[in-house]
C-alpha cells in the first residue's frame, strides 16, 4: 500500500491503496467512469484511453503508482468542456460511431492529437489514431469527423 | 510482506535499491503486460516494485562534450519532438508502439527488459550508445553491447538505475530503419534492420549495419563493417553480394508466433541488400 496523490477530472484525489493496481480498473470500480472501457488489456486497442496531463496513454497497462501527483481526465471529465462538444458532434455527422465501444478512447485520441497538432493532415490524423482499434472498422468515418473537428473548432486547440 | 515504493526522489531510489532487491518500474509498457493477470484484477508482482516513471530528476535530453545525453525515465514521445535527437533514433520510435504508449514507454526500459525485438535497441547498437548505471557506490558506464548479453539478459545490478544513455553524435550521410511487423502501430518486430553510411569525397568514411529480432541479441559485428571502409560509393555498391554473403551466417532467427525464421532471414537480408543497393 502507498499514498497516492493525484487529480482525477479536476478533483483531488488522495488514496492509500496497491500501486499495482491497473489504473483502468481503479477508474472503472473505485471511481465508477465506466466510460474507459477494457478491450484487450495490453495497450493494444486504445479503448481504456485517458489523458494523463493533457497526453494521451493506455489505462490497462499504467500502475496506479505511476499517476501520482498528475492530472488524469477520462471520458466523463472531458464531455462538459467546448472541445468535446465539437468533437462529438464532428463524430456524429460523420456517422462515426457503430457500436460505440471504442469511441470514448478515439475522442480521447482526437482530443490528445489536437491538443499537440490543432490542425493534422490525414496522415497525421491516422497516425494521432493508429493505438485504438475500431471493429466495425469505421475508420474512415472517423477520420473524417477529426478533421471536422479541427475544422469547426479552429482556434479552440 | 512486499514492500511497493514510489520514490521522492532519485536518491531515495538508489538508497532503497542499495538496501533491499526490487524490481524497478519506469512507465510499465512491457512489464504491465508480462505480469497481466485476470480483469479486473491487478496484475502479478509477487517482489518488491519501485516506480521510478516519475523520477523528474532523469527526465531530460541534452548536449555535452559530444554526445547527446538522455535521462533514463524520458518518455520517447518526449524524444520524437526534441532536436537534439539523433535522426535515426527518431525514426524508430516515429514508427514504435502508438502514442498512448510513446508517452509512458522509455529508452531504459527498451534496455532492461532485453528483449531482441525492442524497437531502440539497433539503434543503440548502430550509434555506439553508452548505458551509464548509477547505485550508491557510484557510476558506471558500460557499451550497450556489454550491457545486454541474451534474450531478458543484461548485467545490470541489483543495486543499480539505469541513468542516463549516452549517444556520441555521428555523422551520416545515408541512414535507414526498417522494421516489418504485422500491424503498423503497436507491433513487435518480426525484423528490423538500420543501417548508416557516411560517405565524403565518394569514400566510405563509415559503415554501420545493425539487425534487430534476427538473433540472441541485437546483430552489429563492426570486424565485417571495417572491410568496406575507405572504398568508393560505387565500389561499396558492387559489393553488395559480398557483404550479404558475410551478415548471412550471423542472420540466425527463431520460429515464434510473430513470424518464422525463414521469412524473417529473408526479409532481414532484403533489407540489407536494399540499404546498399539505394545508397
Amino acid at each position: 500500500m502507498a499514498i497516492i496523490k493525484f487529480k482525477l477530472n479536476n478533483k483531488e484525489v488522495v488514496m492509500d491503496e496497491n500501486p499495482n493496481l491497473r489504473l483502468l480498473d481503479v477508474l472503472r470500480e473505485k471511481f465508477e467512469f465506466t466510460g474507459v472501457k477494457e478491450g484487450c488489456g495490453e495497450g493494444e486497442c486504445g479503448a481504456c484511453a485517458v489523458l494523463i496531463n493533457n497526453d494521451i496513454v493506455n489505462s490497462c497497462i499504467i500502475p496506479l503508482g505511476n499517476v501520482n501527483g498528475k492530472e488524469i481526465m477520462t471520458i466523463e471529465g472531458f464531455s462538459v468542456s467546448k472541445k468535446y462538444e465539437i468533437i462529438k458532434d464532428a463524430f456524429a455527422d460523420e456517422g462515426a460511431v457503430q457500436c460505440g465501444f471504442c469511441t470514448p478512447g478515439m475522442i480521447i485520441a482526437s482530443e490528445s492529437l489536437l491538443n499537440k497538432n490543432p490542425h493534422p493532415t490525414e496522415e497525421e490524423i491516422k497516425t494521432g489514431l493508429s493505438g485504438n482499434l475500431c471493429r466495425c472498422t469505421g475508420y474512415n468515418s472517423i477520420v473524417k469527423a477529426v478533421k471536422g473537428a479541427a475544422k469547426k473548432g479552429d482556434g479552440l486547440w | 510482506m512486499v514492500k511497493n515504493v514510489i520514490p521522492a526522489s532519485y536518491s531515495e531510489a538508489l538508497k532503497l535499491l542499495n538496501e533491499d532487491s526490487y524490481k524497478l518500474i519506469a512507465g510499465g509498457t512491457d512489464l504491465m503486460v508480462q505480469r497481466r493477470s485476470w480483469s479486473e484484477t491487478p496484475p502479478e508482482f509477487p517482489e518488491n516494485v519501485l516506480y521510478i516513471f516519475n523520477l523528474e530528476e532523469l527526465k531530460y535530453i541534452k548536449e555535452e562534450d559530444g554526445y547527446i545525453l538522455i535521462g533514463s525515465t524520458t518518455p520517447v514521445e518526449d524524444l520524437l519532438t526534441n532536436d537534439l535527437t539523433p535522426h535515426l533514433l527518431k525514426e524508430a520510435i516515429g514508427i514504435m508502439a502508438s502514442p498512448a504508449l510513446r508517452h509512458m514507454a522509455t529508452i531504459a526500459g527498451n534496455i532492461g527488459n532485453a528483449s531482441p525485438a525492442g524497437d531502440t535497441l539497433p539503434i543503440l547498437y548502430i550509434l555506439d550508445a553508452i548505458i551509464v548505471l548509477e547505485s550508491v557506490e557510484g557510476v558506471r558506464e558500460l557499451p550497450i553491447n556489454e550491457i545486454i548479453t541474451g534474450p531478458r539478459r543484461h548485467v545490470i545490478k541489483e543495486n543499480e538505475i539505469i541513468k542516463e544513455i549516452k549517444l556520441p553524435i555521428s555523422v551520416f550521410t545515408n541512414s535507414a530503419f526498417e522494421k516489418i511487423g504485422g500491424r503498423k502501430a503497436d507491433a513487435i518486430s518480426k525484423v528490423s534492420f538500420t543501417g548508416a553510411v557516411n560517405i565524403k569525397d565518394d569514400k566510405v568514411l563509415d559503415f554501420r549495419i545493425a539487425f534487430g529480432a534476427v538473433s540472441a541479441t541485437i546483430l552489429r559485428r563492426k570486424e565485417l563493417e571495417q572491410k568496406y571502409i575507405g572504398l568508393t560509393k560505387e565500389e561499396l555498391i558492387g559489393k553488395v553480394d559480398d557483404i550479404v554473403v558475410d551478415y548471412d551466417p550471423f542472420v540466425r532467427p527463431i520460429d515464434d508466433q510473430r513470424s518464422n525464421k525463414e521469412y524473417r532471414k529473408t526479409v532481414a537480408l532484403n533489407l540489407l541488400r536494399n540499404f546498399i543497393e539505394t545508397l
